[in-house]
């Protein structure tokens, strides 16, 4: 496909739809001498406002497909769109930037940092934002009302649930209001009971608009998204749900 | 903007320094110990300068003092024994230097005889100076009453003298006692003024001390003669001393060193014994100087040293810190810190540790010379820029000793640190 098919491709339909595009994306890791191909040719293209579960079995490279939707990491091969823009062209401050300002991470180890309190973690991105500290410190907290945690603003991650800190990552996610949310195994360590609180509340940002990639072994969990996106052995096995997520 | 995030970021380093407080404080002793050096340094050297220049102001940058020195090998020559021991000044090397020294504009013999002055019903050891009236034009001191000696009353073999205002309030002389007379030894002498003395401090003697009483070189002479008779158990000694000082005054300060240089020549030919001492206040600076340099060879090295130690320990600390928190470099990095975000947050925190050592080492630094002055009896004095300086020097040893560790926190790979344990 050529760059002029690309540029009215996105005009056309694109701009307002298509957020993220894979054409072709290749993840090789050289091990020695063997070649290991996480991620084998993946071309597909998510919508504004979709949620998909990426499902798969251990090892077929659904980690390191969040990984370059989510910039922290380059493919070996391929070109990755993000609104448009050619991401591959960013440097490291450039992926930075468009981390920052574009993207909200969940993780499976919640990932919140320990020597901060719950408001810090959720003011966290606000603070690279160069948020003056007042107002970020306001919006922090509505965040934490909102999930439920306004009165734990200054515990340690180390004194909540796994639930609660799930919930304080997702705080932090949303704080920089991203467009779109990765999120790796999100009820990995919960319970069953505490992960369906947790997709009920990434259901609720998806009806508000947000575009949820979400990395899940679980079948129940990954029905509360509206597209499931099958890995295996590095390329995409089949879709089902919404249309438009792969060419 | 910026001023915030360097204040949270300040902020945040302090935090991570407390987690590890007992850490933190062995991993800054080296910068502790190293900024302590460097103000213990500059604090000798500054007080040995002043000192210098405190007595050569005191002394006169353009005078030479000669003493008398006795000679410890005279004493073991005939123990026991009546036996007079000749040492010290000569008439005659006042005159020669008179006579051959042109540059020389004063040259002023002083005789010291050890007597109990008497006034009224008061009492007082006093050192006699026999002596010139240049001595007043050497030893320049404020006329407190009355006047000083003068050609006259040497020329009359008067016997007058001039107290000191100490010794004329030990023997509660007043501006009215000047006229009346006072008992040295068997003799009378009339008051007839008062000047002021002052006790200069430190290894060099002065000319003058505060017990002195002046009266003419030829009285003294006349009275006491050369001839000092001391008693000790079961023999008696006696020294021939003439003189035991020799004021010379030079011209200009340009001139101090040839003309010591010159008597030095003069004396070594005409005393076959070393019974003399000179000692060139001008001179001093450059012993003040010397001790300056040796001070800042020592204290240099360990402040080096220790800066050194301190550093690389601060670097270990910061290096042990990256990998404990690699894990938070990822989340950070994942969230949308740049590089160079991670590397301010990491050097600030390591210039913070290392200003805490500042900090603490200036307080270890103001203590240093006080037992250097209080043990060594060294004067010392802690000039306000070598607190500036250690300070300067502290942060410089966080950003040098720092920014290995926090750019190799910043080149972590993102996805690498978040899967960090
Ligand atoms: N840094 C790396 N170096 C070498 N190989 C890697 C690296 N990261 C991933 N791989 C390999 O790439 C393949 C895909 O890994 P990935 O983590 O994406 O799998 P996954 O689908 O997320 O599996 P799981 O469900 O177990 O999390 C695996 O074979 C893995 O061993
Ligand atoms: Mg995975």
């Amino acid at each position: 496909m050529s760059p002029a098919n690309k540029e009215s491709d996105m005009h056309d339909e694109g701009r307002s739809k298509t957020l993220v595009r894979f054409d072709d994306v290749r993840k090789v890791y050289q091990m020695g001498t063997a070649e290991v191909r996480a991620l084998d040719g993946v071309s597909l293209r998510f919508g504004r406002g979709s949620f998909w579960a990426i499902m798969g079995p251990s090892g077929s490279g659904k980690s390191t497909l969040l990984n370059l939707l989510g910039c922290l990491d380059r493919p070996s091969s391929g070109r990755y769109e993000f609104d448009g823009r050619d991401v591959g062209t960013l440097n490291d401050d450039g992926l930075s930037e468009l981390r920052l300002r574009e993207l909200g991470f969940i993780f499976q180890s919640f990932n919140l940092i320990p020597q901060l309190t719950v408001q810090e973690n959720i003011e966290l991105p606000l603070y690279y934002l160069g948020w003056e500290h007042g107002r970020s410190a306001r919006h922090a907290k509505e965040l934490a009302e909102e999930i439920g945690l306004g009165d734990r603003l200054s515990h340690r991650p180390m004194e909540l649930s796994g639930g609660q800190q799930q919930r304080v990552a997702i705080a932090r996610s949303l704080a920089n209001d991203p467009p779109i949310l990765l999120a790796d195994e999100p009820t990995g360590n919960l319970d069953s009971a505490t992960g369906t609180q947790i997709l009920e509340l990434l259901g609720k940002l998806h009806q508000r608009g947000k575009t949820i990639i979400m990395v899940t072994h679980e079948e129940d969990i990954a029905s509360y998204a509206t597209g499931q996106l099958h890995m295996r052995d590095g390329v995409i096995d089949r879709i089902e749900g919404s249309a438009d997520a792969s060419d | 903007m910026h001023q915030i995030r360097l204040v949270r970021n300040i902020l945040l380093g302090i935090k991570n320094l407390l987690l590890h407080k007992l850490r933190s404080l062995l991993t800054v002793l080296g910068v502790v110990f190293g900024v302590g050096s460097v103000i213990a340094m500059l604090s000798v050297g500054e007080g040995a300068s002043r000192e210098a220049l405190e007595q050569i102001r005191k002394l006169g940058s353009n005078n030479i003092i000669l003493t008398a020195v006795k000679l410890a090998e005279d004493e073991a020559a005939s123990a026991g024994h009546v036996r007079v021991g000749i040492y010290g000044l000569r008439y005659e090397d006042v005159l020669r230097i008179r006579e051959t020294m042109s540059a020389v504009t004063r040259t002023v013999p002083v005789k010291h005889i050890r007597k109990r002055g008497r006034l009224g019903e008061r009492s007082l050891e006093l050192r006699i100076v026999g002596t010139t009236p240049d001595w007043f034009g050497v030893v320049e001191r404020n006329v407190a009453v009355g006047r000083i000696l003068s050609e006259h009353d040497l020329d009359q073999r008067a016997a007058v003298c001039v107290l000191t205002e100490y010794g004329a309030r030990r023997l509660l002389a007043t501006e009215h006692t000047v006229g009346e007379s006072i008992r040295i030894g068997g003799n009378y002498f009339k008051i007839i003024g008062i000047v002021q003395s002052e006790q200069v401090s430190g290894a060099i003697q002065t000319p003058d001390l505060e017990v002195d009483a002046y009266i003419p070189l030829n009285v003294a002479r006349e009275f006491y003669g050369d001839m000092i008779v001391r008693r000790t158990a079961g023999s008696r000694e006696r020294e021939l001393v003439e003189l035991h000082q020799i004021l010379v005054q030079v011209g200009s300060d340009e001139q101090v060193e040839p003309i010591a240089a010159a008597l030095k020549a003069m004396l070594e030919r005409f005393h076959k014994k070393k019974d003399y001492r000179m000692s060139v206040p001008l001179a001093l600076r450059r012993a003040a100087e010397q001790t300056k340099r040796t001070f800042n060879i020592v204290l240099g090295s360990i402040a080096g040293i220790s800066l050194l130690v301190g550093g690389i320990g601060i670097m270990n600390i910061m290096l042990a810190s990256v990998t404990e928190r690699t894990r938070e470099i990822g989340i950070r990095r994942a969230i949308g810190a740049k590089r160079r975000q991670i590397i301010g947050q990491f050097l600030v925190e390591t210039v913070v540790l290392s200003s805490v050592g500042g900090v603490i080492g200036v307080g270890i630094g103001l203590l240093f010379p006080w037992l250097i002055r209080r043990f060594a009896g060294m004067p010392t004095v802690v000039p306000g820029y070598s607190i500036a300086l250690s300070l300067g020097i502290s942060v410089g040893v966080g950003l040098i000793f720092g920014l290995y560790p926090a750019i190799r926190a910043a080149k972590l790979d993102p996805i690498v640190a978040l899967r960090h344990e």
